[in-house]
Formats: structure tokens, C-alpha cells, sequence
């Protein structure tokens, strides 16, 4: 049985603890609130995009159509873009995403695809590295990022297309958390290139006049929307991995008080069981006087 | 017919400006243009230069660093890669895209090397402008 001290020493040890996941409760709860808030606010010009670009997707249709939208023609090689933290105790964000990636990559393996991973954030690579580290092609490190840009996602779209150009892959999937709230992140995986839009099915689509032509602005448009789509990405996974890592912590927390509470009364019980110990002592020292 | 038309102003990371307007000057990529109501369904893309739109009676400006604008009888929509309203536009903030368009030509290729010389045309323009 623990003396009374290692008991004492436990219980501030847990408070201390307790503190500690208070506060990252805390703080991830006020970056919770600006990720969602730049989540909201790119919002517009996502749907505004995708909008324009299924039009133009729609009436540029055909298989002569850029690169970037028709694909390669093939689909032997995949690339995977594992979006996951920098940082751990965020609960189960990064083995979500992980997850959802083995399997894919699983998949594409056992039908003899070839499989390239780009990860961005160091957590999804670490988990990764032990069965595919030989498929990584591609380290992205957000760990300097305060605050994400829209810089941060063209260099990663940059990185894609680079690739993309030079014919080293066929297919690109990008995998993340889609905030859905506090308690809940689903992992989503979207391809991006070749790129799909979805139609919206109201047919009567408006004929826009084209300056320069189609061809030409869906040429300029298509990396952006490559870049627009991870920034999205980026952005849901932002405010999901602040989401995961306040329930985690809210957890924590709450742990950590019942562990108090359980210690607290396993000291009490043996401080009274000392001092009923000595009475005893002093009475049977006093009767056998 | 309604003299006004619906303008918004978004980037990738914020929306700028959402205001009734009589008329929007954009800087298209084949030259400036002003979009008042019952403008003919247009897509264009945008060069480096100055977002202008009037409406109630003031003027606001913004510089954009490229993207797209879809004008249609009601709505004029500019989808900016970069915007700032024009009295927040510093000195770093034209050098940086300058940088970044003189980067872009330094490694183009055959095929686009026009495009990029033109950015930095438009820029240098937009310089001397904003001066």
C-alpha cells in the first residue's frame, strides 16, 4: 500500500496534469473559433469557383480537353496527399486520416497499381513511414505555419502540378478531416486531378462570352483550382484538428478530476486508517499499565 | 431594367466586398472594362491592376493580382487570386508580386514565356500607377 506522501505526491501530480489539458482545452478552443471563421470565409470563392469551372468543365467537355481535366489516359499511377497536424494530442484526427489512406492505398496496391504518398504535416508521415516509407515521395512542412494562407496551399498545388507535368503520376487524391463538429471529423478523400466538378443539374446553364477563349482560361484555371481545392482542404483540416484536440482534452480534463477524486479518497481512508492505528496504540499501551 | 448590378469581391481567403453598383471597372487580361447593368454574360481573366466600383455615391478601388471575373446581367463577380482595398496596398506588397511574376518568367517556358512577360509588364504599370 502507498504510504500517505506517495499518495499526496500522486494527487498534485494529476492536478498539475489537469491544469495542463485545461488550458490546451482552452487554446484549442479560441484557435477553434479563427479556423472555423477562415473556414467560413473562403467559402464564397470555393463555391463561386466550382461553379464557374463546372460550367466551363461542361461546355470544354470531351476528351481533348486539358490535361488536368481529361487525365493522362491511364490510371496506373496514383498519388496520395495524406493531409494530417504537426502537432499530436488531438485525439483521433491523424489515425482517422491515416486510416482512411492505408486502406486506399491497400486497395490500389493489391490491384497492382503504383502508389507515390505526398504527406503534408509530419504526424500523418510518422504513422505512415512503417509500412510504406519507401512510397514517399514528398515531405510538405507546415510546422513554421501559423496561420494558413493561400500561399501555403499553391506551393503544396505547386508541388502536385510540378509532378503532374513531368508525368510521374496519373492520379492525385488528396485525404483530410471535414469539420463537422466538435465531436465529429470525417475523414474525406477527394480526387483532384484529373479534376471533377459537380454539375449542377439545372441544365439551362447561361453562355457566357470567353475572354481570352475557353480553352485558354480553363488552362489558367484548372492549377488554380487544384490550389483552391487543398486550401479548402487545408482550411477543414485546420479547424478539425483544433475540434479534435478541444474534445480530447475536454476528456482529458474530466479524467484527470475523477482520478483526484478516486486519490483523494484513498488518502483520506488511509490517513484515517493511521490514525486509528496509534489510538489503538495508545489505548492497548494504557490498559496494560 | 434595374440600374444597378450585384458586385462582389472575393479571395481565396476572405470576401472584400459585397455592394450594389452603377458600374465595375475590371482589368481584364485583354484590356479594361466597365460592367454596368444588363452587361452580356462574360467570363474573363484578370491581369495585375485596379478593381474600380461605383455605386450610392462613392468609389471604392481594390488591386487585384490576377484571378477571374464572371459578369452576368445582374451580377459581377471578381474571384481574385490576391486583393487589397487600394489604400492598404504598401510598397512590399507590389515588390512581393513583382518577385513572384519575375520568378515566374525567369523559369517559363517557350510556351508561356509571353504570358509571363506581360505579368511583369502589368505590374510595373500597376506600380507606376499606385504611386
Amino acid at each position: 500500500m502507498p504510504s500517505l506522501k506517495d499518495l499526496k505526491n500522486r494527487i498534485e501530480s494529476v492536478k498539475s496534469t489537469r491544469k495542463i489539458t485545461k488550458a490546451m482545452q482552452m487554446v484549442a478552443a479560441a484557435k477553434l473559433r479563427r479556423a472555423q471563421e477562415a473556414a467560413e470565409q473562403a467559402r464564397p470563392y470555393t463555391e463561386r469557383f466550382n461553379a464557374v469551372m463546372a460550367g466551363l468543365a461542361a461546355s470544354a467537355g470531351g476528351s481533348e480537353g486539358p490535361k488536368l481535366l481529361s487525365g493522362t489516359g491511364s490510371d496506373q499511377t496514383h498519388l496520395i496527399v495524406v493531409m494530417t497536424s504537426e502537432r499530436g494530442l488531438c485525439g483521433g484526427f491523424n489515425s482517422t486520416i491515416v486510416r482512411a489512406a492505408k486502406a486506399k492505398i491497400q486497395k490500389l496496391l493489391d490491384s497492382g497499381k503504383t502508389v507515390k504518398i505526398l504527406t503534408v504535416g509530419k504526424k500523418g508521415r510518422e504513422q505512415l513511414r512503417r509500412d510504406y516509407g519507401k512510397l514517399f515521395i514528398e515531405h510538405v512542412d507546415m510546422s513554421e505555419v501559423k496561420r494558413v494562407g493561400y500561399a501555403n496551399a499553391r506551393d503544396v498545388a505547386k508541388e502536385i502540378l510540378t509532378r503532374y507535368e513531368a508525368g510521374e503520376f496519373d492520379v492525385a487524391t488528396i485525404f483530410y478531416n471535414t469539420f463537422e463538429s466538435v465531436i465529429s471529423q470525417v475523414p474525406t478523400e477527394v480526387q483532384i486531378i484529373p479534376a471533377k466538378f459537380e454539375t449542377e443539374g439545372d441544365g439551362a446553364a447561361t453562355f457566357y462570352e470567353y475572354e481570352p477563349s475557353e480553352e485558354e482560361i480553363l488552362t489558367e484555371l484548372l492549377p488554380r483550382g487544384v490550389a483552391t481545392q487543398i486550401f479548402a482542404a487545408l482550411l477543414e483540416n485546420g479547424a478539425s484538428e483544433q475540434g479534435a484536440r478541444m474534445s480530447a482534452m475536454d476528456n482529458a480534463t474530466r479524467n484527470a478530476g475523477e482520478m483526484i477524486d478516486k486519490l483523494t479518497i484513498e488518502f483520506n481512508r488511509s490517513r484515517q486508517a493511521v490514525i486509528t492505528n496509534e489510538l489503538i496504540e495508545i489505548i492497548s499501551g494504557a490498559e496494560a499499565l | 431594367m434595374a440600374d444597378t448590378i450585384q458586385f462582389d469581391l472575393v479571395s481565396p481567403e476572405r470576401m472584400l466586398a459585397s455592394m450594389e453598383a452603377n458600374e465595375v471597372q475590371i482589368p481584364g487580361a485583354e484590356g479594361d472594362m466597365t460592367a454596368m447593368a444588363d452587361h452580356m454574360p462574360l467570363i474573363t481573366t484578370l491581369r495585375p491592376g485596379v478593381v474600380r466600383a461605383t455605386g450610392g455615391g462613392e468609389t471604392k478601388e481594390f488591386v487585384v493580382s490576377g484571378g477571374f471575373a464572371e459578369v452576368t446581367a445582374s451580377t459581377v463577380s471578381v474571384l481574385a487570386e490576391q486583393a487589397v482595398p487600394r489604400a492598404e496596398v504598401t510598397q512590399e506588397f507590389l515588390e512581393n508580386l513583382r518577385q513572384q511574376a519575375e520568378a515566374a518568367h525567369a523559369e517559363a517556358t517557350d510556351d508561356n514565356r509571353d504570358a509571363t512577360a506581360k505579368a511583369v509588364a502589368d505590374l510595373a504599370e500597376l506600380a507606376a500607377q499606385m504611386v
